[in-house]
């Protein structure tokens, strides 16, 4: 590029540092970059800078907010037109939260999620959520743990209670 | 002023989408009339995002249909056409799905147990669709690959909540163990459409689009049955009763919840959040 604008690969690693400002506004401690929600920021022909987010739930209400906050931010940062593409192809999962996102959601007071389930097939329909989950309290680290209701204020959250310091708390549902 | 209703192709992979999509919909508003309602605050939150998920995934299943149905004929829709724009008659959902829920003024209603049991049907042939699709080979194609590899690991959970209080309730009181015994007496006739094969079927599994339904009956009855057992319920005997939403030849409910599904955009044309 000419006319003193940033270098062609640049303005693909200034886009990506945009995406790693922007927090999900349901849990505004974690960018996208953190949880795995923005996947690529590149350069296409014509100079357009194409940043590529997943969705994390089909029904999550924040998509389309993401979706705009995600262009604001890079629009802000690169000169030059801005392309963003929705890619569902692989599904996004919890396992693509970086260590420090966990860090974070666990400061926040949301237990991270566990690894993924793998699903190998000829598994059992019921399965009893254990009452005993080995899930640890975000507040006061005790292993001693219930759920409450697999399903929470948002679609990837699930609601807990800490039986050692009586708090209820959210976590962040393996998918 | 009201907005005239949209003519979708009769393409049949166009039609085997659309089933699938309206399958998605037409549950997710039914469940939606538990929002405020639901015995326990925890099984309120549950419904309504089990409901969004299924929202969600028609959403997907609409905005894909309108890239094929544009690359059939030139129209560009886009997905609240199809969610409310068309005719009674163009919606493809099996009957179970529109039957009313919570409460209806075109007919009785189920209750908790109805509910639960509805959700458990539709999770297990959701799950065996999604999985079906999402295999190696499932389809050729790629946009339908990737929303059920998604919505596969949503249905995975819809099951597993469902089959959890399928069983409670069996496995309950008296009570809870007769209100699911007859509910399942209710629902279980429409079952067999669930899986009936016909020319939109074919045409989807000779094209590799995806797997006729009557292949997918086996692996369902399996997971339900492992349900049913540990919920003490028996499977009642089949009838020659035949439901025929996948034609488009509702129940007399239909009508009732198209309207008030509809009546915002039939009203307010192009009206958006």
């Amino acid at each position: 590029m000419s006319l003193g604008l940033s270098s062609e690969p640049d303005r693909a690693a200034l886009a990506w540092a945009a995406l790693a400002t922007v927090m999900d506004p349901e849990v505004p401690v974690v960018s996208l970059v953190e949880l795995g929600i923005a996947r690529e920021a590149r350069l296409a022909d014509g100079g357009v800078v194409e940043i590529v987010l997943t969705p994390t739930y089909s029904g999550c209400p924040a998509t389309e907010l993401i979706e705009q906050q995600a262009r604001a931010a890079v629009e802000a940062a690169v000169a030059g037109p801005v392309r963003v593409l929705t890619q569902r192809a692989p599904a996004w999962t919890t396992d693509w939260i970086s260590a420090e996102g966990r860090r974070k959601l666990r400061e926040y007071g949301i237990a991270p999620p566990g690894p993924a389930e793998v699903h190998g097939g000829g598994e059992s329909v019921i399965r009893f959520m254990p009452r005993a989950a080995s899930v640890t309290c975000p507040r006061c680290d005790s292993p001693d743990t219930e759920r409450l209701s697999a399903f929470g204020s948002t679609a990837c959250k699930a609601l807990y209670r800490c039986r050692a310091c009586s708090e209820p708390f959210e976590h962040f549902k393996p998918i | 002023m009201t907005t005239p209703s949209i003519t979708v192709s009769p393409d049949p992979q166009l039609q085997y989408l659309l089933r699938l999509a309206d399958t998605c919909l037409i549950h997710a508003q039914r469940l939606a009339e538990w929002c405020g309602h639901a015995p326990i605050l925890e099984e309120d939150i549950a419904l309504t995002n089990l409901s969004l998920d299924l929202i969600g995934q028609s959403r997907a299943l609409y905005s894909h249909a309108a890239t094929v149905e544009q690359r059939l004929t030139g129209v560009v829709r886009d997905e609240d056409a199809y969610a409310f724009l068309r005719e009674e008659r163009d919606y493809r959902n099996p009957t179970l799905v529109e039957l009313p829920m919570r409460r209806s003024i075109s007919g009785p209603a189920e209750d908790f147990a109805g509910t639960v049991l509805r959700n458990l049907l539709v999770a297990t042939l959701l799950k065996q669709v999604w999985e079906a699709l999402s295999a190696p080979g499932g389809t050729a194609d790629a946009e339908l690959a990737a929303i059920a590899a998604k919505s596969l690991k949503e249905a995975r959970y819809h099951q597993q909540h469902s089959a959890d209080w399928v069983v409670r309730l069996g496995d309950g009181t008296e009570e809870s163990a007769r209100r699911l015994r007859d509910a399942l007496q209710r629902q279980w006739p429409y079952v067999t459409e669930l899986f009936e094969s016909d020319a939109t079927d074919a045409a989807a599994a000779t094209a590799g689009l995806g797997p006729r339904m009557a292949d997918l009956r086996a692996a369902w009855e399996a997971e339900i049955h492992q349900v049913f057992a540990a919920a003490g319920l028996t499977t009642p005997k089949a009838t020659t009763f035949r439901s025929t939403g996948r034609q488009g030849v509702h129940s007399e409910h239909m009508g009732f919840l198209l309207a008030e599904m509809q009546s915002l955009q039939r009203a307010y044309p192009g009206g958006v959040w």
